[in-house]
Formats: structure tokens, sequence, C-alpha cells
């Protein structure tokens, strides 16, 4: 199948490959760029494990041809962490909180995560739950999860009014 | 030194061991994306295997026309039976003692079996491929009901045709597997022909699935320079998969090495062998290059590893003032095409003889007839010890059957059968030795915490309120009294496929005072990096910090039957224990060899060896490490490092009570779970918030069970529930907080008193979800209605007792 050019921005860095028509925008990430943080769970949407950041949405990527995304700016959870390594304020609530156990939905969960406190910095826990039902996670039965992103927004807010 | 001015409160504290509420060391990889699951296994040259699956429940495959898909390019091969029989692997051995088809071997038993494996360049070529091969059916009777099974004249498995004697004694007739018995049949029945009061039931508990949120998946790279065949792979119990992979390849067992990388979640689908697995070794050592397998979502659900489909009978006999004479069940356990159970060798249906529960039950009988269908293989324990949740369930759900009869409260009905603490260890009629409990204190402490009372006053209000046409809603309170038996087990009497089931932990402490530990056993989740170096801080005085641990190389770690029903912590966490004691043994000279006094005239002190009678005089673990690398101490080896290979003499029996308090619009059947108390009793508890991590997840995988999930077929043997859309595993938005809880009744036979929690909240909330769904309608008729509690379900139950007018 003949390939076409595509051209990304990921975590800040500008990529480029070839993809053909019909290549997951997860396959391309995964195979291709070698960004394995994100993970498949289902091919259908339901599970948010392969959730990233594509221009200021949450996206899951194993339905998303990479073709349609060209030229998009994408952030995944390896761009959620502080540029010195150290572990990003949601990374390291998730794991006060003990918000994971096998990890595998984590990714997805923080990317997500990372949205909804773009959009919303002063979730309730209603709202938390709400704007995290589209990622499924089979271990921690989400409450942990629920704290983890809740401690992240007022952290968070914290931190933007000591800076204002 | 600058410790002598720390307290042993402080000098422990900052060792974080057994107890302490340790942050996960696994967490900074997971959290950044950083983790290494199998799909992220990427080697030179890989290739990728995708089946083709049966779109047939049963039929006869009468050809496979490969030309198509081996014309387009790309691919590298398509195998089917006839490619693999030469190497006798067109079939395998299952853990049940029965046989299961790698691919169609003439005819397909279940839909998605395994008819060809196309090996391809890359996923989409292979996915391409797969449409490219032409297999012709001769569609068969289809059998998805074991009732009808076992009358039908149609023979599922025309490869036992004639065969009398299974694995299990002898087959009734040509859809049977087995029939197993436990306890006295003759003093049941009369012990119910005599009592005061029997009710009966049927109780099903029914098809599900473990699902965990990653698939199962390989990679096999035969290098054929060496020799050696390494298999990546989503195992729970990669030494045994070792042996397994030698004993049908006919590989030396040297020549192979298994690791499980990181897990994503397992539940009991990642325990057993399955055909992606043996046509991946076949592909790489065929082509040389190595070839990767990973399920998706619709081939998990539909091929590897269902859970339950027991129907289970039960009579319950007691007095008139509630005391319970006698237990009868009958179960028909529905196994599909294939008998391929994980369960230990002498238990075909698991631990079912759990099923007297938490109560003092003199008489007891139990039959299991497993049956094939034309359903799934796999039989699995989904975050169970084997067939421990279909057990809890079915003694629940026959105590509140015979509340009901008796007319009795279901609280104190339970109160005043449990067997008391003073009679542990406890004989069961059904032949388990309980190790120690302490049920009433439970009880009395959950009952409180919810203020029972005061539900059960609200509900008759709720009652009052409905019948007078004030409300729509029904409130049910769910109880749950569970008992676990986890921990398998003696070499004794448990064993799979010959391999007793002990574990094991080696300790090789580093000269500068850090350490390295391997166990046998390999974490999917539930933070064994974290906890068993908790137990190796506590035991041996080194900060848990300091201490690396590893699991799943089978070329590095020692020897053990993997981790699967609950049983890392009694068995490879009793492991880590005596190793690290053999190792404070060997300490405990040293340091009297430093301190030039007696062996016996030192003693432990948290971190450290003192002098007795003058705590000024001692020498820390770290010290003593150095010394044992840097001094030539008489009689003694050089070194400190330890393995131990642990055969628990019992299992362990954890405990708890769950209480559910469940809001139910008659109208819709909409379900809102109020309130959840779950109190768990693990014996010694290593770290209080991984263990409360375990019962929240265990719990909402109970809440899936009970009020939702299923694997439903249709009459033809299609799997209706094949996606995530159908196939329901709740959302944080469905979910609902838990309180937890705990009392400590330590396990007297384990090093450290530890008897395992992870699965205790499946167990236990399975019952106590559908016990609130049973309570909030007995008052309207309702004695039984089968799992799972969909809205529908709910909806028809309110239908049957007339209640929408």
């Amino acid at each position: 199948m003949s390939k076409m050019h595509v051209k990304l921005t990921v975590n800040g860095k500008q990529v480029d490959g070839l993809a053909e028509p019909r290549t997951l925008l997860i396959h391309f990430l995964r195979e291709d760029l070698k960004i394995t943080g994100p993970h498949i769970g289902c091919e259908t949407s339901h599970c948010g494990a392969c959730t990233v950041d594509i221009d200021g949405k949450s996206v899951k990527s194993c339905t998303a041809f990479v073709a349609q995304v060209n030229g998009a700016e994408i952030t995944t959870v390896e761009g959620l962490t502080n540029d010195d390594g150290s572990l990003g304020v949601l990374q390291e609530m998730f794991r006060e909180h003990h918000g994971l156990q096998c990890g595998f939905c984590t990714p997805g969960m923080i990317t997500r995560a990372h949205r909804l406190l773009q959009e919303n910095p002063n979730p309730t826990e209603e709202e938390i739950r709400f704007g995290m039902a589209g990622n499924l996670c089979r271990c921690t039965g989400y409450q942990n999860i629920v704290k983890a992103i809740s401690a992240s927004a007022d952290l968070l807010n914290a931190q933007k009014e000591a800076a204002e | 030194m600058t410790d002598q001015t720390l307290t042993p409160e402080e000098r422990a504290a900052n060792l974080k061991g057994m107890g302490c509420a340790r942050k996960r060391v696994e967490d900074v990889r997971f959290t950044q994306g950083k983790g290494n699951y199998v799909d992220d296994i990427k080697l030179d040259g890989m290739l990728f295997g995708d089946f083709v699956r049966s779109p047939y429940a049963h039929a006869r495959v009468v050809s496979v026309n490969k030309e198509a898909a081996l014309a387009l390019p790309g691919v590298i091969a398509v195998l089917t039976a006839e490619d693999l029989s030469p190497l006798g692997l067109h079939w395998m051995p299952t853990l049940a003692g029965d046989k299961q088809m790698v691919l169609a071997d003439g005819k397909v038993l279940f839909q998605g079996q395994e008819v060809a494996y196309v090996v391809a360049e890359d996923r989409y070529v292979a996915a391409d491929a797969v449409e490219l091969v032409e297999v012709e059916y001769e569609e068969l009777p289809v059998i998805t009901d074991p009732f009808e099974s076992l009358k039908s004249d149609v023979v599922l498995r025309e490869d036992l045709e004639g065969q009398t004697e299974g694995a299990h004694g002898p087959r009734k007739h040509h859809n049977h597997i087995f029939t197993w018995e436990q306890g006295d049949k003759d003093a049941t029945e009369s012990v119910l022909a005599e009592a005061d009061v029997v009710a009966e039931e049927m109780i099903y508990y029914h098809r599900t699935h473990p699902c965990p949120l990653e698939t199962c998946g390989c990679v096999a790279s035969m290098d054929k320079v060496t020799g050696k065949l390494t298999l990546y792979g989503t195992f729970q119990a990669p030494h045994a998969i070792r042996t397994v992979v030698s004993l049908i390849s006919g590989l030396a067992e040297h020549n192979i090495r298994v690791i499980s990388p990181d897990i994503g979640g397992g539940f009991g689908n990642k325990v057993g062998a399955y055909a992606g697995y043996v046509c991946s070794v076949v592909a790489s050592i065929v082509t040389g290059k190595p070839v990767k397998w990973v399920e998706d979502r619709m081939e998990n659900l539909m091929s590897t590893a269902f859970a339950r489909d027991y129907w289970m009978q039960g009579k319950i006999a007691a007095t008139k003032d509630g005391k319970i004479t006698g237990l009868w069940c009958h179960t028909t356990a529905d196994h599909g095409g294939f008998d391929a159970c994980a369960d230990p060798t002498k238990f075909p249906a698991g631990f079912m003889n759990i099923c007297t529960g938490s109560y003092d039950i003199p008489t007891a009988y139990l039959a299991v007839d497993g049956v094939y269908t034309n359903k799934a293989p796999g039989g699995v324990a989904y975050r169970c010890s084997f067939r421990v949740t279909e057990a809890a369930y079915f003694i629940e759900r026959m105590i509140e059957v015979l509340a009901i009869k008796l007319n009795m409260d279901a609280a104190e009905l339970r109160r005043i059968n449990f067997i008391r603490k003073d009679q542990f260890p406890y004989q069961s009629a059904l032949g388990w030795e309980y190790d120690s409990g302490d049920y009433h204190t439970a009880w009395d402490k959950a009952l409180k915490a919810v203020n029972y009372e005061g539900l059960r006053a609200e509900q008759a209000q709720r009652i009052a309120d409905f019948k007078a046409g004030k409300t729509r809603k029904l409130l049910g309170i769910g109880l749950t009294h569970f008992t676990e038996i986890v921990g398998a087990g003696p070499v004794k009497n448990c064993d799979i496929l010959g391999l007793g089931m002990f574990d094991s932990c080696e300790i090789r402490i580093h000269p500068t005072g850090s350490a390295i530990a391997r166990l046998g056993t390999i974490s999917q989740g539930q933070g064994h990096a974290t906890t068993f170096a908790q137990i190796i801080a506590s035991e041996i005085g080194l900060p848990a910090d300091d201490i690396t641990l590893e699991e799943g190389d089978t070329d590095t770690a020692p020897y053990g039957l993997g981790t699967y029903g609950s049983r890392s912590t009694p068995v490879a966490g009793a492991a880590t224990a005596m190793a690290a004691r053999k190792i404070r043994a060997k300490a405990q000279m040293i340091a009297a060899y430093l301190l030039e006094v007696h062996d016996n005239d030192v003693e432990w002190d948290v971190d450290r060896f003192a002098v007795k009678g003058a705590p000024e005089r001692f020498k820390t673990m770290k010290e003593i490490a150095f010394a044992a690398y840097n001094q030539a101490i008489p009689g003694l080896e050089p070194g400190l490092e330890a393995v131990s290979y642990y055969d628990p003499p019992n299992m362990t029996y954890p405990f708890g009570a769950y209480i559910c308090v469940m809001e139910i619009d008659v109208d819709t059947g909409e379900w809102e779970v109020r309130q959840f108390y779950a109190l768990d009793d693990c014996g010694t508890r290593i770290n209080p918030m991984i263990i409360e991590g375990q019962v929240h997840g265990g719990v909402t995988e109970a809440l899936a069970i009970a009020m939702g999930q299923e694997i439903a077929y249709d009459d033809m043997g299609n799997v209706k529930t094949g996606t995530l859309m159908d196939f329901f595993l709740p959302t944080a938005w469905e979910t609902p907080n838990y309180t937890t809880d705990h009392t400590v009744t330590p396990s007297p036979h384990h090093p450290i008193g530890a008897k395992g929690v992870g699965e205790s909240p499946n167990v236990g909330g399975v019952p106590a979800f559908s016990n609130a769904v049973h309570d909030a309608f007995r008052h309207f008729g309702l004695v039984q209605s089968h799992m799972p509690h969909d809205h529908w379900r709910i909806w028809k139950i309110a239908n049957g007792l007339g209640m929408h007018g």
C-alpha cells in the first residue's frame, strides 16, 4: 500500500514519517515513534488506555488515523514529565494516592486527567468521575484515581496562585 | 554512630517494613509511560502472528485454502493443524488433564476457535491475510446448555468417543467430563430428611471473563545459533510455562528462557497456556525470527479463559430456631469445548468444597459434574482462589434463602451459625482445616459500623412508603460474611501438571548493605516490588528502599508456581520471610564474631545484633553485610545470601464482612450503591495502602460481575458480549466509594501470619451486591433471581412481582 508523508509535533518535538492511509495513530506512535506510553486495550474507543492529547482535546488514538491528524500537536503521558525528569504533578499525585496498580490504564488516565484539569481547574468529585468516564481501570476501583486528580487540582491551583 | 540516638521505633520506621503504607516503587515508571509490557517489546526482524478463527460454534472444517493469503506480499506462512501435526503440536495438554486443539483438527467446538495462524511482516498485513484464508465449514448442531448436553446424542468430543474414563474418574455420557464428590452423601440426605426446615434453590453463577485491560500476548524468539528460545509473555506462572513449553515442544528446559515483563492485570486470564503461545513458538522456530502475537479484545473475550458458569442446586437444612444442620449441593459445571480449567490436579472443581463458608455445618455433601458444551474453554479463577467465589456466592445466597424460609433476620441467622473463635483450627465437613478466624468480632464490628438496626428501620419505612405510593425506590441491604481458602498450597495435595505448588525466594545481600531478592511469583499490579521488600526489611533490618525485587525471568529467579489464587503472600511471602531468616541466622554468627562474644550472647534489635545486657555494643546489618565480604571468619563461608523454597503446611483462610446498601428504581431497574462497607481480615497486614487499593479494585470487579458483566451466547453459540460495548466494565461514574475496615487474626502457620487479600473483595463483593438486590425485593416475595442484575433483569424482577401496576 502506498505511503504518505506525515508531520506531527509530539511532546514538543517535530517528527515526521511515512504511513499508510489506514495506519492508526496508536500504531504510528507505538511502532514508528517508539512512544509506548499509550497502550492498546480494546481497539474500539471504549477503554481509553490509548488516550492522547491532540490540539487541546483528549482523543482515543486507537480509532484515529495518523493521516487525520497530520500537522497536529500531540501530547502523550511521556510529555507530562517535568523538564528536569521529575514526575509532573498528576504523575506524582497518582503515585502519592495509589491511583494505579498494574499501570496499563495509567498513561491514558493521566493524559485525560491533564486535559480535564485544563477544561475545569476546580472539578467536584462528580465532575471528575464524569470527566474520567471514558477511561477504564480494572485494578483500582477509581476511588484513589479520583483522589489523585482532586489533589492535583489543588496543587496546580496553589502553584498558579503562587506564580501570580 | 548517628543512629545511636534513634529509638528502636524510629529505626523501625526508617526501614519502611511491614505495616508501613509505603509508596510503590513501581509507580515512577508506570506514571511516565515507561512500563515494559509485552506489546512494547520490539525485536529486530520481528514478525506478527494473527489467527483465522471460526465463525461457527460447532462445525466440521472441510478445507482450508491458504493460497490467496500466501500470495499476499509480506505473508511468510500460514499454519494449520496439518502443519503442526508432524510435530505433535496440533493438540496441547490442558491444566485439567484434558487436551485442547491448538488449531482446528477437523472440527471446531466454539465460536472464535483458532483455525489457522498467519505469520506476516507487519500486523496490518497479517490482518489482511487472515481475511484471505478461505475455510469451508459444514455446520453441526450447537449445544450451549450443559443440561441439554448431558441428554444430547450429539457427540461434541469425537476424539474421546468410547472413552468412559477421564482424567478425574468415570464419564457418564459422551459429553460428560467428570463427577467430583466430597463429604458424606448418605448422612447429609438423612439430615435433610429429618430436618425441621429445608430450603432448596438453584443458584446460578453466570459465565463471565477476567478481562484485564491488557490482553494476552507473547513474543517468541528462537536464536538458531545458540539454540535458545526466549519467550516473553503475559504469564502469571512463567516457570510453569517454561516446563510446559519444554514438555510439549521437546526443547530442553535449559534452552528455554521465559520472561514475564510488566503485566497489565491478570485476574486469572493469564494462567493458562493458549494456542497463540504454541503457534508463535513454532513460527519462530520455523522462521528463525522473533514472532509477536497479541490478541485483540474480541479474541480475548471470545477465546481465552472464561470464568464461573456453575449451576449450583442447593439444599440447606436447619432446626426451626435457625441452627444449620446440613448442606447439600449438586453443581453442573459448564466447561465449554475442552476442559481447560486452571485448578490443582486433584481438584477438578477447585476448592468448591469451601462451600460451607463461615458456618459450623456438621454434615455436608457436594457433587460437581463437569460438562462439555459449544463454548470457549477456560474455567479460570477470576480474581479468586479456585472456584472459591462460586462457593462463597452459593452459601451466601443459600443463607438468605434459608432466612426467608425461617422468617429470620439474615444477619442473626449468620451470627448463630458462625464457627466460633474457640473452634479453630476447625475441621469442615467437606474436608478443610480452617487455620484461624474470629467471625463474631468482625460481624459485630461491621453491623455496628453501618448502623444495621437503623438501616432495617429505614427499610421498613421505605416499604411502607412504597406501599403508600410515596416512592418508587426500594432499599436493599446486602450482607455477606465470606471465608476464603487461598495460598495453594501444600505440595502433598496441590500440584499443577505434577508441579508441586510451593514457591520461592532468593535474597542476596550486597557488601554495602543493600540487596536484591528474586521470587518465583510475578506481579500483575499487586505491587510485589514494594511489599516483598517490606517483609525483608522487617526481617533483616535493611531499609526497603535499598532492596531491589525481581520476578518473572526464569533464567534468574528461583522456580515457583506463580501468582494467582492469592498465593503470592501466603506462599512466596512465607518463602521471603524464611530466606530472610536464614540470612539473619548467619548474620548473628558474624555479629557475634565481630563483637567477640558467643552466638547466643547477641540478640536481634530491629536492624542490628546487640550484646545481651549491653545494647551499646552492637553491629548493624549494614556492618555485618560488609564483614560478610571482607572478613575471613572461621567456620563461615564468605557472602550473605539465602534461598528458600516454601511448602506451606496448610492453606490460609482470609475472611471478611461486607455490607452493601443499594437504592433500586423499580420502574427502570436502575440501581445506585449508596454505601459499601468492606471489613477484611487478611491476618498480618504488610502494606495497608496496597490492601485498601486491592479491596477497592476487587469490589469494583465484583460490582461488574454482580450487576451486568457476562459472557452471553445465543442458541447458535454466537458470543453476544464480545466487545467492551456489550461486556460491562464499570466506569468511574457507576463505581461508588468504598469504606474499608479490618480486623487482624494472624494465620498461626504462616511465618509472618499473613493470609492474602487480593481476591477477598471479589469473593465477598459478588454476594454482597447480589444479596442487596434480593433483599430489596424480599419483602415483595422474591426468593431467588439469577445474576447479572442489569437494569433489564431488575426491571423484570419488579415486573414479575406485579410491581408495575
